[in-house]
This record gives structure tokens, sequence and C-alpha cells, in this order.
């Protein structure tokens, strides 16, 4: 556990955007106006799968307010290539085409054209008048349909690659994984106990609160300038680029201030379109995505299938685990089952593991990360499977899961072991929690455990800090502010220089202010930007030794920086702002800068305890009480770690209980509006308790551990669990809404 | 010598040793041994030269991002492992 006393780190300043945000004065991208701007509107595909075999838009074009059409005709012929984006890679030509349909379309409410008008109501009529004739073709929205020999194919030159081997005939499964570890066979054939269960989940939104939006304004000079709702203004940028097929370097991206991501505002959907348009049109065009249009045309998360085997010892040893997994990528390849195998047996030291994974196209828009991408799915398998484990060999389901955990030294399946993790340390702070030492009593009520993990990764961060005169500094960096991270990357800054949060003014620059910075995800700002502004900083105390050795007639190897952050050297004493006004006043201006691109995981485990109260009449489950635990490493600013925390269970239960993508039968979306598909609101979820556990992670200079995605991990096991104690029903669907839940009561014999 | 995982679907081409011992000072003269050893390697972990966008190297629990050119340790444990992306 981590023991460091800090000054800033640790305490709760209030954030720096807060006013912006509470007063209605930051910007959006849909707050954007600019001199001359055009609206635009995107007409969607009403077919799930269908050959485009014209298009007319010479009636939209003679519209009085129209300024531009575009089709994927105005898209450039972007080839087969795999361009690597920082954090994963994406094929080009699948990138391009998810942006503008050429041939065909994949998914309902694929984009087929644009218009750009005076005002979007015109844009919107004008689209109505676009004539487009399809050839609508056999689809297929369940996963393992869409791997059958006969099931329509999405893409007819598509061969399953495994591990650079091409299967001979065309399917709809893009990637074949498989991984191992030991011997399987004697594994099981070891074991007294195996349980075996299939497992299904349906696809969800990460259902950020702002829809996705772009300004698009492109100069005569060819130079485009973008104003966008982003993860990553970079990413945005080479995206952009790649598929307009113009240099990175003529494309400017300035991320606006952005309502909620969670890995679903990555990959570019709007950017090339508005950017073409204005190119057309000569004027800058706004477009901004409706909620159906978020629903049906930007990236959910997989809905999953999954057969899963395990098998035990008496005495509760996990020896051996089988996983058969297959996720939807939706309509192109490239979703999470890579991240799904590596984290199906992740908490677990079992010796001897086998994982097959399948990545499956099918018509439904092409999957994008939410939050721990592919892991939330397996979770709420195998932790059902430890319960069930437990039960069997008569063992607490936490005394079961101290006993397998995973620890220092511990192999995964896909290979790696782990460094010094957390997990022992979350079930130990479970164990001593109040919420697991309160029993709960009542009829049709049930408590439930489950843990989690998310690797968390490093990549590239930048981070420049200009010292003013008065010793207070404006810090330039390039992170996405999604969570509250301008504060805990400027609470480090402030923390190496001894200097208070509110000193730091922290910006998030544009492409061409900030340095190059990888996106926000990965659970990786506060550990990657925050530790390149504290090599920013520590660059920036180099060169005041420097300076401060010529100011006090000293060798600069006489000057101290000391823990406070203040310098002595030659007899004399001063803070920080004290020496940067007077070497200011001297003359010297003071930049310093810092990349960095830390390469390791930083290994985010959490465990979480929930209570329920199951209506037997009805189905519906009540959370009476719910407890979120999660090793920070250290929490920066404990209030935005329990933020995190908080919100990414609450997705977790609206992913458990509620939320999925209902489909008609011709396969379109039957439930694109908040009003259908249902996310929590406060009025479903108690106030989500939180411990936070403090290992510290040696690869970061204050031990910061990723924290946003592991907290979604759990709940779905955590809720699943506490279900079947309230009414002995093993639910392995989700979501585990009333009416599945009362059809499984009424069919289980043994439920209460 | 480092020792280098065979990952599990290319141990079709490793008779099915799961790991090797390699003296190697980068991951380009891993794979060039291996390619050596086990004929087809190469060509299934690497696309124009490089490992495949797909794939990142693990060395010693180390993501790294610089592919042929990463420095591999005497003792270094070297794996190649789906490339992923968080959200």
């Amino acid at each position: 556990m981590t023991t460091t006393q800090y000054r800033v780190i640790g305490s709760r300043p209030v954030r720096h955007d807060g006013a912006d945000k509470v007063t209605g004065k930051a910007i959006y991208t849909a707050d954007m106006k600019l001199p001359g701007m055009l609206s635009g509107f995107v007409l969607r595909s009403p077919h799930a799968h269908a050959k485009i075999l014209s298009i007319d838009t010479s009636e939209a074009e003679a519209m009085p307010g129209v300024h531009a059409v575009v089709t994927g005709a105005d898209f450039p012929n972007v080839e087969d290539k795999i361009a690597d984006l920082g954090e994963g890679s994406v094929n080009l030509a699948y990138l391009s085409t998810n942006c503008m349909a050429q041939k065909k379309v994949l998914y309902r409410g694929h984009a087929v054209a644009a218009v750009a008008a005076t005002d979007v109501h015109i844009a919107e009529e004008a689209a109505a008048k676009i004539k487009v004739e399809y050839e609508v073709l056999d689809s297929v929205t369940w996963v393992l349909d869409a791997m059958q020999d006969d099931a329509p194919l999405l893409h007819e030159n598509l061969l399953t690659d495994s591990l650079g081997k091409k299967a001979e005939t065309p399917s709809n499964i893009p990637v074949h994984m498989h991984f191992e570890k030991g011997d399987v066979a004697a594994g099981f054939a070891e074991a007294d106990v195996i349980i075996e269960r299939e497992f299904k989940t349906a696809t969800v939104h990460q259902g950020y609160i702002e829809p996705h939006a772009v300004v698009a304004d492109y100069n005569e000079d060819g130079r485009l300038r973008i104003w966008t709702a982003t993860q990553g203004s970079f990413t945005c940028r080479q995206q952009t680029a790649e598929v307009l097929q113009i240099p990175l370097g003529n494309v400017l991206v300035t991320p606006c201030e952005i309502g909620g991501g969670f890995g679903g505002k990555i990959t570019v959907y709007l950017e090339p379109t508005a950017a073409l348009l204005s190119k057309k049109s000569g004027r800058p065009v706004r477009i901004t995505m409706t909620r159906a249009d978020v629903f049906e045309a930007s990236g959910p998360t997989p809905g999953s299938y999954m057969r899963i085997k395990l098998g035990a010892k008496n005495d509760g040893t996990i020896v051996a685990g089988e996983a058969w997994l297959a996720y939807d990528a939706g309509a192109y390849p490239g979703g999470m089952i890579g991240p799904g195998c590596m984290c199906v047996f992740s908490c677990y030291d079992i010796e001897h593991a086998v994982v097959d994974g399948y990545d499956v196209c099918l018509n439904k828009p092409k999957t994008s990360a939410y939050r721990a991408p592919g892991a939330t799915q397996v979770a709420f398998a195998v932790e059902q499977l430890v319960d069930e484990l437990a039960e069997k060999l008569d063992m607490c389901a936490l005394e079961i899961r101290e006993k397998n955990a995973v620890k220092e030294g511990a192999r995964r399946v896909d290979g790696p072991v782990y460094p010094p993790i957390g997990l022992e340390q979350c079930l130990d702070a479970l164990k001593q929690s109040e919420h697991w030492n309160t029993p709960l009593e009542g009829p049709h009520r049930g408590r439930g455990i489950a843990a989690g993990f998310w690797f968390g990764c490093g990549l590239k961060s930048s981070a420049a800090c200009t010292v003013n005169s008065d010793g207070t500094i404006n810090l330039l960096e390039g992170s996405t502010d999604i969570g509250g991270s301008r504060t805990s990357i400027a609470m480090q800054l402030a923390e190496v220089l001894g200097l208070e949060a509110e000193d730091i003014n922290p910006q998030v620059g544009d492409t061409d202010t900030a340095g190059y910075t990888d996106v926000t995800g990965g659970s990786r700002v506060t550990f990657a930007t925050g530790m390149a502004a504290y090599e920013a900083g520590r660059d920036l105390q180099q060169q005041m030794k420097t300076l401060a050795a010529e100011l006090w007639d000293c060798s600069a190897e006489e000057i101290t920086v000391n823990e406070d952050g203040s310098f002595s050297g030659n007899g004399n004493q001063l803070g920080f702002k004290e020496l940067a006004s007077q070497l200011f006043a001297a003359g010297e201006h003071l930049v310093g800068r810092a990349t960095v691109s830390p390469e390791c995981p930083t290994n985010g485990f959490g465990a979480h305890i929930a209570d329920v109260e199951v209506d037997p009449e009805t189905g519906k489950v009540t959370i009476l009480r719910y407890t979120t635990i999660q090793d920070a490493g250290k929490a920066i600013h404990p209030s935005y770690v329990e933020g995190q925390l908080q919100g990414g269970t609450v997705q977790g239960i609206g992913w458990a209980l509620n939320e999925e993508y209902f489909f008609n039968d011709d396969d379109t979306m039957a439930n694109a509006d908040f009003l259908d598909y249902r996310v929590p609101t406060m009025l479903d979820v108690p106030m989500i308790e939180t411990i936070i556990v403090e290992t510290g992670n040696p690869d970061h200079p204050y031990g910061v551990r990723g924290v946003g995605e592991t907290p979604i991990v759990p709940p779905p096991a955590a809720l699943a669990n506490a279900i079947y104690n309230a009414t002995n029903t093993r639910m392995t669907e989700l979501p585990m809404s009333p009416p599945k839940l009362w059809k499984a009561m009424q069919s289980d014999p043994s439920a209460d | 010598m480092a020792t280098v995982f065979i990952p599990s679907q290319l141990r079709e081409l490793s008779d099915g040793i799961p790991s090797v011992e390699i003296d190697a000072k980068n991951v380009r003269e891993i794979v060039n041994q291996l390619d050596e050893m086990f004929p087809g390697f190469k060509e299934r972990i690497c696309l124009d030269g490089d490992i495949a966008p797909s794939l990142q190297v693990s060395i010693d629990n180390i993501m790294t991002s610089r592919g042929m050119i990463a420095k591999v340790q005497p003792h270094s444990e070297v794996h190649f492992i789906p490339a992923i992306g968080g959200g």
C-alpha cells in the first residue's frame, strides 16, 4: 500500500473547468457557430443489408437553400490498408465505407448521402428527395447465425485470419484467436467438480449524453479545420486525412468539450462527410447526429455468445478453464474479441486453460470500444461459474476468489506474467468492508460479489508548461478531458513544483498546438499524460537550477530542489514562484516540456458487492446496496476516482438489468431512443459506495493506475450472483430485465 | 538467452514446441531466427516487414510499440499477443 504523504495529490480541489460546465459556458461542438455556416443532414439506409443500385441527387441539389450534396462517389477510393492509430488499428477501406456506403449498405442507419443547406430542415427535406434504389438482401443480427455456412455474407472476399493463416472460403468470421496454457485435458481430469454453461449478452450502447457532432471548414488553400466531439484529436486528424487522402499536416482538429465517450468517440463517423460538404459548398458545415443516428450508426459494444467450462479440486483450487467466445464485430471486422479472450480468465490463476475466440460480422453498426471492451461479457460468465463452483464445494464466494486470485507472477492465458497487482488487496478490502460484514436479511433478497480486470495502457502523451511572470503556470496538453483529467494532470504538475492546483491553468490544445497525444481511452490519461506533466515539471526545474546558479553565483550542481519544490544554493532559498518571478524579471522566459510513451499496462483490478431484492410477481430487480472496490494505485483526486467507479458501475448496472438493442423482423433497430432503450437513472440505483485501494503502481512517479474502465466489468456478474442468491435462478443472458427474469423464475423449479 | 513464447496458433509451425531460447538483441533478430527455425513464422506475424498492426510484442510485460527494433535483454520473456484498445 502507498504511504507517501503528498501536499496536492490526494486532495480534492475544485475542477478547473467546473464553473464553465455548471454555468453552461463550456463550448461543445453543437454550440459552434461560424460565419456562413451550413447545416448538414445525413441520409441513412432504411435496410439492414442491401445493394445500392443507383443514387439520384438531382432533385435535392436543385432545392433552394441546398449548397452541396455528397455520396460515396465523392469519397476517394481508399485502398485496403491497415493504419496504426496508436491505440489499435483500422482498415482504412472499411473506415471509409463505414463513413459513407459505396456499393452496399450493411446495417440500418448506414450513411448513403449527405446534404448541406442553410438550415437543417431544408437539408433534411432535400435528403428526402434523394432517390436511392436498393436491392434488399437477406440479413443477420445474431452472432451464431452469422457464423453458419449459409449465412448472408456481408463481405464477399472476407477470409478468416488465424494469426496470419487465411481460410480458403469467405465467411462472416474475420478473425479466429486461440490461446492455450498448460494441458487442459489433464487439468479437467484433475478436477473434482466441473461446471459448463452457455451465456449470451445483448448489444448495448455507451449512451453518452452528447451525440456525435462536427464542424468542418475546408479552406481554398487545402487546409481543413475541424471542431469535434472526439476522444482523440490526433487520431481524428489521422483518420480524416487518411479517408480523404489529404496530407496530415493540412488537417487541424480542435477537440471541443465532450459529453461522454466511453470508447465510442474514437472512430470518425461524420468528419470526412462534413469536410467534403464544406469543400463542395465553400462554407463551414456542421452536422449533429440525432439520438436515433447515434444508436443506429455509431458503434455499440458487441453482443456475444459464450460457452465456458471451469474445473476445480475439492479444496477449491481452480485447475482448468475452457472458453469458446463469439463476439459481434458489427458490419466491419475489428471487434473486441481480442481483449475478451485475454480477459476471460484474467482474475484467476488457472494452471490449464484454453480460449477460442471469433470476431463475427453481422448487420449491426460496426462495434466500438466501451469501457474495458470485451471484458464485461466474459466476467458475466466466469464470475457466475466461480460462484457455482463455490456452492458445489460448500465454500464461500469470497473464499474461492481469495484462494484463486491472481497475484504478482501469475501467468495470463495469453502469456505474459503479472507484475505487482492489487486483486488480493481489493478482495481483502471487500472482506473488511462494512457492507460485507452487514447481514442482508429479508425475503427475495440476495447478495452477490464479482471481480473484474482491465489492462490499462500507457501510449504517447505530451505536456508543455509556460511559466508566467507571477510564477503561475499555463499547462498545455492534448488529452480530451472527459472525467476531470485537466485537474488530475495539473495536480501532478503542482505536486512536483510545490505549487497549488489553482496555480496551474490547464488547457487542452488542438493538433497544431499540443504535442502528439494518443486518445483519451484505455484508462491512460491520468497515468500517462500525468506522467508527461510530471516530466515537464522536472524539465522546468532543471532549467531553473541552471538559471538560479547564475543568479546566486554558484554552479548548477550546488542548487538543490527541495521536497517542497523550493530551490536552495549558496546560502539562498526561494520557493518556485519567487524564483520564477525573479528569473522573469531577469529576462528569462521558462517553458518546460516533455513527451512520454510508457508501455506498461497499469493492471486495474476491482471487486464489487451487490445486494438486491427481486419482486417475484414481476421479476423487477431493486438494488438495495452496492459497493465498488478498486485498486487505483494512487488516487490523484479521490473525488474523480470515486466518480469513475460510480459512473462505470452504473453503466454496468444498465447493461445488466435493462439495456439492449431490440431488432424488428427486418433486422432494423426497434428502440433507437432513450425512451425505449433504457439506461439507469438516479431513481434506479442507490448511492454507489466506493472503497479506493492504493497499492501503488511502480511504473508511475506517484503510483497511478488507470481506473476508468474496470468498474463496468463486475456489475452484471455481481448482480447475477445476487439474483441467484435471492431467487435460486441462474441467469445466463443479459440483460436480466424483468420479463426475462420472471420467465426464468417460472421455468426454474428450484426458484424461490 | 531470451525466452520466446510461440503463439499457440503458430505451434503448428514449431511442431508443438511452446517456447524457445534465443540469443538476440532485438525483436528483428528474434523473428528472423524463428523464421529460420520454423519457416513461415515471419510471414504469419509480419506485415510490410514489421510486426502486423493487429499484434503487439510483450517484452518483460512491456507492450512495446517499437516493433522490430524493440530491444531484448539476455533474460527477457517475449510474447506476441493481440493489440488491444480500451474505451
